[in-house]
């Protein structure tokens, strides 16, 4: 048994193909089309984050980008520290202490900040979230997420219907 | 069929087939599993500084599903050092059976067969998972508490019934194999059904006869079937990714239980170690107290409730939307295998958010195994409290998209129509956005 493909398969083969590149080519403007967001103006932000074994109090921070950003960092029981991914930007405050420092949400997205001293069994895992502005990533990952659904579906149509099977 | 098949390469297939490479590589392990245990039993009691937690949790448990499963399958379960003790006193010899071995050789319980036990195991590793995670002794009493009940197994059943029926990291492996480019098959049916003797099954540790193999969960890939075939008829194949799963493969309930069991896991691992509600991680930690039996009673809802209640809602709806006559019982078993892509792309984007970050611990614990101060290869205290990246973020992101896109491709291959997909691939897109939203949101 063999497959043998005649001119009219090759077209519907370039159709398909042709269709694949129409997927890439939605998956790459899905990831770097600039999307739409509403700008709103910077402020300051004086911000009282509180430390325990093992959470941030907030855990969640939502600011705009170009705020300035005064953060409180209190320790409420051992050494704590705070350290934002993407940013380079570390508190450490001692128990009952609080430390005092300041930076310009510059960078859009979500950014976790994690203790960064030691503090205990739990301490790899005593994380908190930074969001500045919309979440973008997120947004674009749901659409990835859709194309991957239509994809799949796309890929699974009868791709070649003039196919003959022949026998040798 | 686009397989590549190891054994026709002379070096390849000289590997396979001698016992010596696999041995020293399970001698090495086994050595890694004793310095572990040790090292959990006495060495410093601060999990970063300790060679238990960072080698099991992070260097082994992230290379297992980084590398060991998507490239080779149920790879990791050959160099295993875990059912090694049990099988020297079965086959009363370390390299090949000298005559007849200790041990009963009972068969496992019918009742107790299937991936059910497995799936309670991995359940419990969840339950305890705060603990186990972050504390070396726990971690250490743990590993002894499974190697020794692998040997005590042994003596008692054939085989490996404990890798079979109870290891939870078997069934974890074993599920996801399925995805995996490697499977070892007969190269020609005839040549088998010939062959009376069935030397192949009679060696297979696993108690699996090659000629029937149509999935690669249950094989172990230990190769001794290919060492005692007399008529050279088994092949080692690389396949593409996903070959075990489509229309021609059969699927059973605890298979399904166990799939279910892994997603849940991988989304209450991620709200709980990856999450910002500090207060879920006391309660995940503090085993026994109030807090921690309402964090169990969730998980367990989760695990056993809603993961299960949406499936079968989107069964019901398979079965509903399908022109054929079937049973609820056969829908929910065929269409498991849609958990097995979506599962193990979940588990790896998992690991790329958790385990990167945690990386830079795995040098200086080789420096310093036990926390006590010494400096083995000058790397001690170079630990960084490490960050995620965009660009990690991106790589998770494809992942479970990857994931969604092979489930719904499995989902589409084994319906009727599209229109009967459609409550599989919802579930699966919903599965997908909270892990994303986990993740990266």
């Amino acid at each position: 048994m063999k497959l043998q493909v005649t001119g009219s398969d090759l077209i519907n083969r370039i159709k398909n193909k042709w269709w694949f590149f129409v997927l890439l080519i939605a998956a790459v403007l899905i990831i770097f089309v600039p999307l739409p967001q509403a700008q709103a103006a910077a402020v300051d932000r004086h911000l009282r984050i509180e430390a325990s074994m093992y959470q941030f109090t907030p855990g969640v921070i939502k600011v705009n980008r170009g705020d300035k950003i005064t953060l409180d960092l209190v320790s409420m029981d051992v050494v704590h520290g705070l350290s934002v991914d993407g940013y380079d930007f570390e508190l450490i405050a001692d128990p009952g202490q609080t430390q005092t420092a300041a930076f310009i949400a510059e960078k859009t997205g979500v950014f976790r900040f994690r203790c960064s001293v030691a503090c205990g069994n739990l301490h790899p895992f005593m994380i908190g979230k930074l969001q500045v502005g919309p979440n973008l990533m997120f947004i674009r990952a749901m659409l990835l997420g859709l194309l991957a659904m239509a994809a799949a579906f796309w890929s699974l149509r009868k791709p070649f219907p003039n196919l003959k099977e022949v026998n040798h | 069929m686009n397989r590549i098949d190891l054994t026709r390469f002379p070096t390849t297939n000289l590997l396979l087939r001698s016992r010596w490479p696999q041995f020293l590589i399970r001698a090495i392990t086994l050595a890694g599993f004793v310095f572990t245990i040790l090292a959990g039993l006495f060495g410093s009691v601060v999990g970063s500084h300790n060679f238990a937690i960072i080698f099991v949790w992070i260097a082994w448990w992230s290379a297992l599903k980084l590398f060991f499963i998507p490239f080779g399958g149920r790879s990791w379960c050959s160099i295993c050092p875990i059912p090694m003790p049990g099988e020297w006193m079965q086959k009363r010899g370390v390299f090949s059976p000298t005559g007849k071995g200790f041990g009963l050789g009972k068969r496992w319980p019918k009742k107790l067969r299937g991936n059910w036990l497995q799936a309670g195991g991995f359940l419990l590793i969840g339950l305890f998972g705060a603990v186990t995670l972050t504390s070396a002794k726990v971690t250490a009493i743990i590993l002894f508490f499974i190697i020794a009940l692998a040997f005590i197994l042994s003596l008692i059943f054939e085989r490996r019934s404990f890798c079979n029926y109870l290891c939870p990291i078997g069934g974890f492996t074993g599920l996801y194999a399925q995805a995996g480019p490697v499977e070892v098959r007969v190269k020609d049916k005839q040549v088998c059904a010939e062959h009376s003797e069935k030397t192949c099954y009679t060696a297979c540790p696993w108690g699996q006869y090659p000629l029937a193999l149509k999935s690669s969960a249950d094989c172990g890939l230990c190769m001794e079937c290919l060492r005692v075939c007399p008529s050279d008829n088994i092949a080692v194949n690389l396949r593409p990714w996903g070959s075990d799963l489509g229309q021609n493969t059969k699927h059973n309930p605890g298979e399904v239980f166990l799939g279910l069991v892994m997603l849940a896991s991988v989304l209450v691992d991620s709200v709980v170690f990856l999450g910002p509600w500090g207060q879920l991680k006391t309660a995940a930690y503090e085993v026994g107290s109030l807090p921690w039996l309402i964090f169990a009673g969730v998980f367990l809802v989760v695990s056993l409730g809603v993961l299960p209640g949406l499936y079968s809602a989107a069964m019901w709806g398979a079965v509903r939307l399908g022109s054929a006559k079937t049973t609820f019982r056969k829908t929910l078993s065929k269409y498991g295998q849609v958990l097995v892509p979506l599962g193990l792309m979940a588990w790896i984007a998992f690991t790329v958010s958790f385990a990167f970050v945690k990386f830079s611990y795995v040098l200086p614990v080789i420096s310093d195994p036990f926390g006590w101060g010494w400096n083995l290869i000058g790397m001690s205290g170079t630990a960084s409290i490490g960050q995620s990246t965009s660009w990690s973020g991106w790589i998770q992101i494809l992942l479970l998209v990857i994931g969604l896109f092979w489930a719904s491709r499995v989902t589409q291959q084994i319906s009727e129509s599209k229109r009967q997909a459609l409550p599989i691939i919802a579930f699966s897109g919903v599965f997908t956005v909270s892990m994303l939203w986990l993740l990266i949101g």
